[in-house]
């Protein structure tokens, strides 16, 4: 079947003409109406814009020196903006806003020749783990657990991205990753998340959540794929003054690299009770199992240490939701968005607006993002996290003095149960343990999939590299994929159970 | 010579402190690649940016620092080579991202100082806190619906720089007379046109009071947007009698922000210290700390133009001219360069004399600034020529001045037209001086009796018969001769 086809099978077929762009996108819009009913991986979809574009995307092909991703269906999570097609956030409060401007990475992609399938689901404006948290509903994972019929969560906040790739309902997707949000819902589908270093993606045109921590990236079902989707989406914008000036290689060289004296780093620390992690649980099997691959592979595996790595929750529980609590301060009703009706004064206004149209968990980020930037508390909250983010940024530093890489697990657990979903927001928080420390640092990490737990529910390892290293993480994470040979398909899919 | 107020119980000191908000010059905002130009359509220089719109993000504009950092030169100030961009946090119809980007802690440039020149031909230094860059908001407008507000963005991202000077201010005087230094320096370097009329500079006003200099500073209050010089000082002087009045009767000053009311004369309480907003300042996570190279700041300091205090000590020196004449010849940039054309290879004190005396009062008259006066530095330094070779007297060039002005014509042409040219003939002098000498045969007896003022009558005379164009000096001469 055309869907599932890798991005570089699919590329190749395309230029050996075996199937055009307008059949491979028709196959992914078809799988899309076929199963979003039930995933509800997609807010919106755009069939027609899609085959619009396949079309022009066979003449570029039939002309020759079509750039990578000419005719490759993707989804394109909803907090980039499309020029011209609605842009959410999956909040209520910007309603049905439609920009009339391209964000920077789906622009890349468009010049890079991609075709837009639709807007995926997400958790509101990145705020979650489960995907839900959602205003267009929450999205099912397409994983189901052996002799288990209960809707999982597809992790989040690229919870949709992550299920359309799964599912077979995109060939890849973007993603978006602020402590987690891509690496995470990746490990819990079992397909490939890619969170770049800091600034080597732009920010322009996507809604900010954090913005010293958001960051986009790929998401796919090969870690070749994901190096193809990058090389298209990295690179400098003077439009976002954190964006970095570095060149971009053409990641896919990376993959199948040697790996021959690679020092891979294992922090001991990711193996404790704190990590919510338990002894003798699948993950750490999956880890010792990673491990020993690398091993094979003619790494040298090397135990190093991230003191305060214990702080990282903690430290970006109150840098996450300061910066939120200012970004989304002009959802106001003023301008564009839903303003709320029968306000009496200009503060009532914001009020209402701004409570009605925020959801729940939202509306916590900004309160306590609010509280920790205060007078009074910002000393004991805000500045003490950026200290303790310094030190952690240092952690890696110092860990990257003797490792080339660093091996983790992705997540403590396997994808969740929607109605295990923790009352406790604290303990939802504690799904991104093993992803936040490397956001605050910045640094690039990739969650590959490896294995499936007892209950048949895939399970991902993170590396994690050194800044505008994404290379060693791409080689160590293609021959990871290859050696692991992780080859289990969700249950629910294109082609099977629509 | 110190100002006090007398009050009740004794003499008072004020203590003030200036918070200038001046516009920068540039073509663009200070993140965003919009117009700044004044009077535009509403929204019509609003970009994505400026409006907040989601995903958008603010990129410096390199112009914006430069501005500063030649104001910070001008100012005799620290450049701070890293300085940090923070957001400033609250909500307002006319603040779309809900925060204005501004610089709390390392703000660009750091100490410095204005010196300012009092009535009495005294001077003081007035230190400068700091300098920093920071965005402006929109505009609201209540009087186009009778029911609904509307938001002008036009202004919302336009670069200001706020300047805040130290508590060094102690009279209505010294806070008129640095608010006008002030904007001398910025209109001389260019970054700021100083246009208080149009909003292009307003003044945040903290005044204090105590009873004297030994005493710490008690409670002071914030005067918000002032927005012209007399207003600054009728607003020092009135919040001042205020303060002391709540002292003096046992009361307790509160800290609070407050407006001055012109037509009323007095200031109203805005909102107390416990309505005071928190800002939640914190970095801007969208911007990297601000870095300028010392290098770069070393040649803007070369391309700076000559400022009003060098400006004048120059004048003194280079044309031996008054420090008051020379003051007021630097005032404007364009004056000084006017006095300097005229000036140039002539009498420099006579030209002083001209452009501060007649020129100013023909402006004056005719509400003309000198970058249009009818009357051309070329065409003033003629006419001083023509003094100058005595082909007219200092007489017939108030005449010729006046012409001038009306015409336009240069000083020779209508000299030539009027026939004005002076009359250096001995003969024709001495016969005009017999001829008066002979009418006033009693006066003359008068004068050799010891009545010497009459020899100003007889100089008189002979210039009226020859209609003042004999030259004053041969007339003098002849005279003395005679008599």
């Amino acid at each position: 079947m055309l869907t599932d086809l890798t991005i570089a099978q699919a590329a190749e077929g395309l230029r050996k003409k075996e199937f055009s762009a307008v059949e491979l996108t028709k196959a992914h819009t078809d799988a899309v109406e076929a199963l979003n009913g039930r995933v509800n991986a997609y807010i919106t979809v755009t069939p027609d814009k899609a085959l619009e574009a396949a079309k022009k995307a066979d003449s570029t092909l039939s002309a020759g020196e079509a750039p990578a991703l000419t005719g490759i269906p993707l989804g394109i999570k909803d907090l980039f903006c499309t020029n011209g097609v609605r842009t959410t956030a999956a909040s209520k409060i910007i309603g049905n806003f439609v920009p009339p401007y391209e964000s920077t990475v789906t622009a890349k992609l468009l010049e890079n020749g991609a075709i837009f399938l639709g807007k995926t689901n997400l958790d509101e404006f990145a705020m979650g783990s489960g995907n839900l948290t959602s205003a267009f509903g929450s999205v099912e994972n397409p994983w189901h657990r052996k002799d288990d019929a209960s809707v999982l969560v597809p992790g989040g906040s690229s919870g949709g991205s992550a299920a359309a790739v799964a599912a077979h309902m995109a060939m890849g997707a973007t993603g978006t990753d602020t402590g987690g949000s891509i690496r995470q819902p990746a490990a819990y589908c079992g397909i490939v998340g890619l969170k770049p270093t800091y600034g080597r993606c732009s920010r322009w045109g996507t809604i900010a959540f954090a913005s010293s921590l958001d960051q986009a990236g790929p998401m796919t079902r090969t870690v070749e794929d994901a190096a193809i989707m990058l090389t298209a989406m990295a690179g400098h914008d003077p439009k976002d003054s954190t964006c970095a000036d570095v060149a971009v290689p053409d990641y896919r060289a990376a993959c199948g690299r040697s790996l021959k004296g690679l020092r891979v780093g294992i922090p001991q620390e990711y193996d404790s009770p704190l990590m919510a992690t338990e002894k003798g649980n699948d993950i750490l099997a999956a880890w010792k199992k990673g491990a020993k691959i690398l091993e094979e592979a003619g790494c040298e595996i090397i135990d190093v240490f991230l003191p305060h790595t214990r702080y990282a929750l903690a430290t970006y529980y109150i840098i996450a939701p300061a910066e939120c609590s200012s970004n989304l301060a002009r959802y106001d009703g003023v301008r564009f968005g839903k303003r709320a009706e029968g306000a009496t004064s200009l503060d009532d206004l914001y009020e209402k607006t701004r409570h009605n149209g925020f959801g729940e968990e939202v509306r916590r980020r900004i309160l306590m993002g609010t509280y920790v930037l205060s007078a009074g508390y910002y000393d004991a909250y805000y500045l003490k996290a950026q200290k303790v983010r310094t030190l952690i940024q240092r952690d890696f530093t110092q860990a990257f003095q003797k490792v080339d890489v660093l091996l983790t697990p992705t997540a403590p657990t396997a994808a969740f149960a929607r109605d295990e979903k923790p009352e406790d927001p604290v303990q939802m928080y504690l799904n991104d343990i093993f992803t936040v420390p490397a956001s605050m640092a910045g640094q690039p990490a990739m969650s590959v999939p490896v294995a499936l737990d007892d209950k048949g529910l895939p399970l991902g390892l993170q590396l994690i590299g050194k800044h505008f290293d994404e290379e060693t993480i791409i080689a160590v994470g293609s021959a990871l994929e290859k050696a692991a040979g992780f080859t289990a398909r969700p249950d629910l899919r294109a082609g099977v159970s629509a | 010579m110190s100002y006090t107020i007398e009050g009740n119980t004794g003499t008072w000191e004020i203590v003030v402190g200036l918070e200038v908000h001046a516009q920068v010059i540039s073509k663009s905002k200070l993140f965003s690649g919009a117009s700044t130009l004044f009077g535009g359509e509403p929204n019509s220089h609003v970009s994505l940016i400026d409006a907040g719109f989601p995903g958008m993000l603010p990129v410096i504009n390199q112009a914006c620092v430069e501005q500063a950092v030649r104001t910070g030169l001008g100012l005799k100030a620290r450049i701070n080579l890293e300085s940090r961009f923070d957001r400033k946090n609250y909500f307002y119809a006319d603040l779309p991202t809900g925060y204005q980007i501004s610089q709390f802690e390392h703000p660009i440039i750091g100490t410095g100082v204005v010196q300012i020149e009092l009535s009495d031909g005294s001077t003081r230094d007035i230190g400068i806190t700091r300098l920093h860059l920071e965005q402006d908001a929109g505009k609201l407008m209540h009087d186009q619906d009778p029911k609904r507000s509307f938001v002008d963005l036009n202004r919302a991202g336009v670069a200001l720089m706020e300047i805040v000077s130290e508590p060094d201010i102690r009279s209505p005087e010294e806070a008129g007379a640095y608010v006008r230094k002030l904007r001398q320096i910025l209109r001389y370097l260019g970054t700021c046109d100083g246009n208080m009329e149009e909003g292009s500079m307003r003044a945040d006003v903290n005044v204090s009071v105590r009873k004297s200099a030994s005493e710490p500073f008690r409670t002071r209050c914030e005067i918000k947007n002032v927005n012209s010089i007399r207003f600054v000082m009728q607003a020092i002087e009135i919040e001042a009698a205020r303060q002391i009045e709540i002292w003096e009767s046992g009361g307790e000053v509160d800290q609070e922000t407050r407006l001055f009311d012109p037509h009323k004369g007095e200031t109203r309480s805005l909102r107390s210290k416990e309505d005071a907003h928190d800002y939640r300042y914190f970095p801007d996570p969208d911007l990297l700390p601000l870095v300028v190279e010392q290098a770069w700041v070393d040649e803007l300091e070369r391309g700076l133009p000559e400022l009003p205090d060098d400006k004048r000590d120059r004048f003194i020196k280079q044309y031996g001219i008054p420090r008051y004449d020379a003051s007021v010849l630097v005032a404007e940039q364009a004056i000084a360069d006017y006095y300097e054309e005229v000036a140039k290879g002539r009498d420099a004190r006579l030209a002083a004399n001209w452009v501060t005396g007649d020129l100013f009062g023909a402006l004056n008259r005719t509400g003309r600034s000198i970058q249009d006066s009818p009357i051309s530095a070329q065409a003033l330094g003629g006419m001083l020529d023509l003094m100058a070779d005595k082909t007219i007297n200092g007489k017939i060039a108030k005449e010729v001045f006046e012409d001038m002005l009306e015409t336009g014509d240069s000083a020779a042409d209508i000299v030539e037209r009027k026939g004005l040219k002076q009359v250096t003939d001995t003969g024709a002098i001495d016969a005009a001086v017999a001829d008066v000498l002979a009418r006033n045969a009693d006066k003359v007896e008068e004068y050799r009796g010891g009545k010497d003022r009459l020899f100003g009558f007889f100089v008189g005379q002979v210039m009226k018969a020859m209609a003042g164009k004999a030259n004053p000096a041969i007339v003098n001469e002849a005279l003395k001769k005679v008599l």
